[in-house]
């Protein structure tokens, strides 16, 4: 009787946060890395980038959390300087990119035919060529640097956005509702932004939020290959090819600590994504 | 005054042909009653005379005049399936008051809780998301109503609520309906004639 009585009680007490909870916390670890990270960069700055070779090699420590690489540079100062850095890039990236997707997807979707055609085409090309070779082309053409990553990044991230906004505005302009507006009166205007646009808003961010780490990621990886950034600026993707250098030297702080950091910032914003997907979505909204 | 399908044939895409020269017409305070198997036609015609689709040949006419492209339809269709009439996104009284303020008196004959109002459609049984759509076609700027299947998923005591407000307020502003169902005593009960359209095309 008591061990029938106390099984799902105690079932309920472990439960798991729920969705919403889960989201809140992601937010609010996401919001503390970006203030750690700005005051950081700010902060942290010019002093930590110094050379100091009497400091050279050093492993973690109190002194130097992260350690120091082989001209003595305090590595918490540059990974921060590096995290900061791709989060500038990623967050124009994502943003101009999820802009050129709604613009397409829309036009698409209600501009007749042959502009659908084209722009099918088109999103169509830029997905069966690799991102990186693209990426690496377009950053090439732009004259590389900060505005030829940000260039490569943004030209390759729209057509899974595009297509998926497209889809969503074709069914929505069919569905039953909307020709319903259309009967009690309302303009095409009104329909599209009273009806089309809240449908599309979520998708929008969620895009948005989805394309974020993906464009960090892609940054860091052409910054490795050599493409992209300077190696004079302390990027993720600099600091992890400079130190491919030094691992082999028994250096593993240099390489392991950043990419650490990078993947915690690219999970987190994964995660977040997925969650508010699920949140916006008034079918699973309650689970 | 009467609304008119003249010669109207129609097929989705190049389907086989579903209704074929068909000559209807609808007078004013007239209640014409569609019945026929499933799959002959009838949602069809309905939603064909709210130019919900365009007839492959033939017209849909109002007083002679083909019905207006933009502005308030007089032509108004209550479909079969209310969760797919209303935006999943918006509560309830937004949708109640997309294309006119209905009175109190219309929502309380129609059964409408006022607790409803703040809610979203899917926190509502798909008979309690007629109502609102019922509500929404009685427009004062309605002349037909199209009632397609429009109590099906409802019980015997609230069918009988609201097909005395919708008949009322036929009877009041004198509203051309066509009754679109497979329940023979209802049609018998309330309509004035019967078209049976597995005979008629």
């Amino acid at each position: 009787m008591n061990s029938v009585n106390t099984l799902p009680c105690r079932n309920s007490n472990r439960r798991r946060l729920n969705r919403r909870q889960h989201t809140l916390l992601t937010i609010a670890l996401a919001a503390t890395l970006l203030f750690v990270l700005l005051g950081g960069a700010l902060f942290l700055g010019e002093e930590g980038l110094s050379v100091n070779l009497n400091h050279r090699n050093m492993p973690p420590s109190l002194a130097y959390p992260l350690g120091t690489d082989w001209l003595g540079r305090d590595m918490l100062a540059r990974t921060v300087q590096g995290l900061s850095l791709s989060f500038g890039v990623g967050l124009t990236a994502a943003g101009i990119s999820a802009f050129i997707a709604l613009v397409l997807g829309l036009a698409a979707a209600l501009g007749g035919k042959r502009l659908d055609t084209i722009i099918t085409w088109l999103v169509d090309l830029f997905l069966a060529v690799p991102h990186l070779v693209l990426i690496i082309l377009i950053a090439f053409v732009f004259g590389g640097g900060l505005q030829g990553v940000i260039a490569g990044v943004t030209l390759t991230h729209w057509p899974a956005l595009t297509r998926l906004l497209r889809a969503e505005v074709l069914q929505l302009r069919s569905a039953e509702f909307v020709l319903v507006s259309r009967r009690l009166g309302r303009s095409r205007w009104w329909v599209a932004t009273r009806h089309l646009l809240p449908h599309l808003k979520p998708q929008l961010l969620v895009g948005f939020l989805l394309l974020f780490p993906h464009a960090i990621l892609h940054e860091a990886a052409i910054t490795f290959l050599g493409f992209g950034l300077s190696p004079h600026r302390p990027a993720i993707g600099v600091i992890l090819s400079e130190s491919m250098h030094y691992l082999s030297a028994g250096s593993w702080w240099l390489a392991f600590f950043p990419g650490l950091a990078l993947l915690v910032m690219v999970r987190m914003f994964d995660i977040l994504g997925d969650n508010l997907r699920l949140l916006y979505d008034p079918r699973s909204a309650r689970e | 005054m009467p609304l008119e399908a003249i010669n109207v044939s129609f097929r989705y895409k190049s389907g086989p042909w579903i209704l074929r020269d068909l000559n209807l017409s609808i007078l004013p305070g007239e209640i014409v009653g569609l019945t026929g198997p499933s799959g002959c036609g009838k949602t069809t015609l309905a939603r064909l005379l709210a130019a919900f689709e365009r007839p492959e040949a033939g017209r849909i006419t109002l007083d002679g005049q083909p019905l207006p492209a933009s502005g308030y339809c007089p032509v108004q269709l209550i479909s079969q399936h209310p969760e797919q009439a209303v935006n999943p996104r918006w509560q309830m009284l937004d949708t109640l008051r997309e294309g006119y303020i209905p009175d109190e008196s219309l929502l309380l004959a129609l059964g409408i809780n006022n607790e409803w109002l703040k809610r979203w459609p899917n926190e509502l049984s798909a008979g309690e998301l007629q109502r609102f759509c019922v509500a929404r076609a009685l427009g004062p700027g309605t002349r037909y109503l199209l009632a397609d299947e429009m109590t099906t998923m409802l019980d015997a005591v609230t069918q009988a609520q609201i097909w005395q407000a919708v008949l009322r307020v036929a009877a009041e502003r004198r509203l051309g309906m066509l009754v679109t169902s497979h329940d023979e005593k209802l049609i018998q009960r309330i309509c004035h004639r019967m078209i049976d359209l597995a005979n008629a095309s």
